[in-house]
Formats: structure tokens, sequence, C-alpha cells
């Protein structure tokens, strides 16, 4: 038995009578628009809210530091930041860092590069788009640095083993989101480009790109951390093999010399890139691109 | 604005007495991963300069899959069907399409560039006339102030008049229309179709309309082909010129409406005679 009897009506609704009324003019309501006040501004803002977070998360390490007191397991913030200041300045971090980034920057516009002939390749065709899907079925899962004692028998000490591992790292990642993100572009898009007379690389570059640009951004975003962490792990592995070593070999140096501080000095300088390269340019991309088609928040 | 001077192409099939579009014995089959289905069965038609030519069906009936065709997206697997007397070989600018989904437009850019894309990637307008036709066909449909954004900020009514602007400002030989209305409020679909009509009293293109319902079919076509479902097959092709929003009440209105029902739903449970 169901209980929906229980809330049927009895008899038919109450009769009632018709009215019309004329509406307020929109002025004698008051407040429909008003600007924010200040502080409804401020909350509104994504850096200021981003750098609270930071500030908070500094505090607690600087708190819990203080509270551990052991220098040699875990330096407070400001003693670590003491630390950078030093080794950017009197030290080698700066040369350091340098170093890093300019194998990033090869390695990353390498992988990207060459993802974007591969996805291209497979938009077109059926055997690149089957290509595609079993080399990053392959690959994807394979660890760029299982690669680096093979990159040093093909390319010998130095950068160009690096650079190797990480076109590894950027490759897979890049192509993989490109991929799918072309995949998921609606039919009646396609149709509606096609209709055009869009064919070819002008079909990719006018219709494609720009509509999974989503997946694209967050591929670049993948690959650009992936880069960073194959580069730091090389340079802890081998590093100190290469004429010059990067930021990784920095960490190494001043792990085997205890000086834990300017350990963290280092690390501290990956997050900082890494914060200022997702706020300056990841975040712009998607300011000017996606957020001003309503295609992210 | 003044009116868009004729293209070449356009000025070549001015003649009404020749069929712009001709469909002859047209079977449409399609495969999807299980099984292969067939679509429409031996449809012929003919479409001719400045009709309002509507495929009016049950859904299954294979207009959409007829659309597509004459589109070029979906060649026939039986039969021809050619446009100014050349078989059709794949999509152009020559066949317009406004689709019932919103996503047809382009999010990445602004209203204006919406419009004027097609003609930038084709050469069919000289580049100097692009923006004045753009402002133009903006004017005709009434969205002049929003020119300068982005889809994503209209409301469905607007977007589907961008599409409608961006497919008429092609000036095609046929514009495809695939349930342009479909997905709108029921409001609004009125508007539309009554604003479509405006634009064609304007300009007398010739339009291609996919819809299932009778009463759209009836005012918004001249001449209705009523399709069977699946497959399907003509089941008459009728005129309908003349009808409009002040003749929904009408007889002759209704007697067409009764027509058509009775064609497309005889024999079916809740249709008896007394329901009309």
């Amino acid at each position: 038995m169901t209980n929906a009897s229980v809330i049927l009506p009895a008899g038919d609704p109450p009769p009632r009578p018709d009215y019309e009324r004329k509406v307020e003019a929109a002025e004698a309501i008051g407040d429909i628009a008003r600007k924010l006040t200040w502080r409804e501004r401020l909350l509104q803002n994504a850096l200021f809210r981003r750098v609270v977070i930071l500030v908070v998360l500094g505090l607690v390490w600087q708190v819990y530091a203080t509270i551990l007191d052991n220098e040699l397991m875990l330096p407070k913030l400001s003693v670590t930041l003491v630390a950078l200041w030093d080794a950017f300045v009197h030290g080698t971090l700066l040369e350091r860092t340098l170093f890093s980034l300019e194998i990033l920057l090869i390695g990353y516009a390498i992988g990207v590069v060459l993802a974007a002939a591969l996805v291209s390749v497979s938009a077109t065709t059926q055997v690149g788009n089957d290509l595609l899907s079993t080399l990053t079925a392959m690959f994807n899962p394979l660890p760029a640095i299982a690669l680096l004692p093979l990159a040093l028998l093909w390319f010998g000490l130095g950068m160009g083993s690096i650079v190797f591992v990480i076109v590894h790292s950027v490759l897979w990642a890049v192509a993989l989101n490109t991929h799918s993100g072309f995949q998921s572009v609606s039919e009646t898009m396609r149709m509606a480009g096609q209709t055009f007379g869009l064919k070819g690389l002008r079909y990719i570059f006018g219709i494609l790109v720009p509509a999974a640009l989503p997946a694209i951004v967050s591929g670049l975003k993948i690959g650009w951390a992936f880069a960073w962490r194959t580069l730091i792990a090389a340079e802890l592995v081998f590093g100190a093999s290469s004429r010059s070593g990067g930021l990784g070999w920095f960490i190494f140096e001043n792990r085997v010399a205890l000086e834990t501080p300017y350990v963290f000095a280092g690390l501290l300088t990956v997050i900082l890139i890494g914060l200022a390269i997702e706020s300056l340019v990841f975040r712009t991309l998607e300011t000017h691109t996606l957020r001003k088609w309503g295609m992210q928040r | 604005m003044t009116a868009p001077s004729l293209t070449p192409a356009a000025a070549a099939v001015a003649s009404p007495a020749v069929p712009v579009l001709t469909a002859d014995d047209v079977s449409l089959q399609y495969t999807t991963r299980e099984r292969m289905v067939t679509a429409t069965w031996r449809v012929s038609f003919k479409v001719y300069p400045g009709d309002r030519f509507v495929l009016l069906g049950p859904s299954g009936c294979g207009k959409s899959s007829l659309l597509k065709s004459v589109a070029g997206f979906l060649p026939p697997v039986e039969g021809r069907i050619r446009l100014n007397g050349r078989d059709i070989k794949g999509p152009g600018p020559d066949r317009m399409m406004v689709f019932q989904e919103f996503d047809q437009l382009l999010p990445w850019k602004s209203v204006f560039e919406n419009v004027a894309y097609p003609m930038r990637v084709n050469s069919r307008f000289p580049r100097a006339e692009i923006e004045e036709r753009v402002r133009g066909y903006l004017d005709k449909i009434g969205l002049t102030r929003f020119a300068d954004a982005h889809p994503h900020t209209l409301s469905g009514g607007m977007k589907q008049r961008v599409a409608i602007a961006r497919a008429m400002a092609m000036e095609p030989e046929v514009l495809l229309m695939d349930e342009p209305f479909a997905a709108l409020d029921a409001l609004t679909r009125r508007t539309m179709q009554a604003e479509l009509l405006r634009l064609w009293e304007d300009t007398r293109f010739t339009i291609l309309f996919v819809t299932h319902s009778i009463e759209e079919a009836l005012i918004v076509g001249t001449r209705i082909l009523v399709l069977s479902p699946h497959p399907g097959q003509v089941r008459a092709e009728l005129d309908a010129t003349g009808l409009g929003f002040d003749s929904v009440a009408t007889p002759r209105f209704a007697e067409l409406q009764a027509r058509i029902e009775d064609m497309l739903f005889a024999g079916r449970p809740g249709h008896t005679a007394e329901a009309h």
C-alpha cells in the first residue's frame, strides 16, 4: 500500500477571485544594483585570497619549526628566507636557477612542438589517431627518470640527456590532454566549422584548438609540472657529472653538507618559480581566453 | 542598410522556374557500433528559389539525416542530391546551416566576429565589404548593441538569431535549418518564427527547414514535405503558401493541420476521429 493517498486533496480547491495590479517603477524599489564595498571587492580578488593562504601556511611553518627547534630537520621560515637571500646574493643559487630554467625551457618547448605535430596528425587521419593513442598508452606511464640511464648512454653526460628526459615527460602529458580535448569538441561545432568550408590545418587551428583550449591549457600546466619534477630528479641523480649543475644539484650539494636551510631555500625557489609561472603565465592566459569566452568560471 | 548586392553565384539561380535543389530517390543509411540503420527510403523532392521548404515528420523519420545529407555530411547510399545541377560532394558555404544546439556559435569570437568568420575564410565576398555586411545583418536581427559581446553572455534566442544572421550573411543557395527553434521556450520560439518570416520577406532567400511541429511547419513553410516514420518515405507534399500567424484560427489552417495529423498518426492509440 502506498501512503500517497494520504496527501490527496479531499475536494476541489476553493474558488478565488482574479486580480490585476500595476507593478512599481524600478526607482521606487531602491537598491537593484550598487557598487560593492571595498571589503566585498577584496574578497572577490583571487590574488588577495591566495596571498592570505600563503601567509597562513608560512605562519604555520614558522610556528611549528619554532616549537620543534631543530634546524637540521626543519629550519624556521625566517632562517630559510635568510638562507635564500644569502644564496641568491652571495652564493650560486641564481646561476643554478638560470641554468635549470634554460634546460627546462628548451625541453618544454621541444616537447610541446612535438606534441602539437603528433596531435595534428592524429586529428586528421585515422592512422595518426591510432598511433597517438597507442604511443601515449605505452609511454605516458613510463617514468622519465627510468629513461635516464639510457639517455646517458645515447646522449652522454650533460644537457642533451636531461633535455631528452624532459621532452619525454612533457610530450605525452600534453599530447594526451590535447587529444582528449579535440575528441570532446561537439559534433555541432565540428559541422559548423565544416560548413564554413574549413579543412586541414585551418580547421584544426580555426575550430579544434580554440574549442579544446581548456584541455590544452591543463595539458600545458601538467607538462610544466612534469618537466620540473623530471629536471630536479635528473639533476639530483647525476647533476654533479655535468660541468655546471642546476637547482637539483644545489639541493644535493647542500644536503650532503647538512646545510638544511639551504636545501629548503632550493626547494622554495622551485615553489616560487612554480607560483610565478602559474599566476603570471597560465592565469593571464586563462583570463584572456577561457574566462573571457565563458569556457571556464 | 541597403540590400546586399547580388553575387554572381546568386544571380545565376535567380530564375524561379528552375529548382535550386533536387533530391532523386535518396536513400540514407548510417551505421552505429552495433547496427546499420536505414534513415530514409527513396525520398525525392525539389526546392525552388524562394521556397520555404519544410521537411516534416515524427522523430525517427530521417528528416535530420536528409538535411545532413544535403549539407554534405552524409552521402546517400542510393539516389542523388544536386544543387544547381551539380552533385553535392561535401559541406560548403553555399549551404550554410543553422543547428538546434546553441554551441554552434564559436565561444571564442564576439558576436560580430562569429558573423564575419565564414566570410573571412571564404573568398565569396571582397574583404572590404565584410564589415559593412556584418553590420547590416546584425542590424536586421536587432543585435547591433551586442556586436562585441561573447556568445556565453547571450540568451538562447539571441544566440539563434546570431546563427541565423551568420548563415544569411553568406547568402547561401539554400539556408538549411535543423529544428532551429526547438531548444527555445515557447514565447521566444514564436518571436523567432515571426522574425524569420520578416527576414524572408526582406530578402526572399531559399530555406530548407526541418521540424517535427505541424504548427511550426504550417506557419514557417510554403511547401511541406510530410515524411512517414522509420524509414522515412514521402507521404505527401503540400502547399502552405500564405499561412502565417494571422491564419492560425482559419479553417484552411485547421484543415491542413488535421490532414497532416491524420497522415502521421492514423491508426495510433490516442488518435480517434472524434479528436477533431
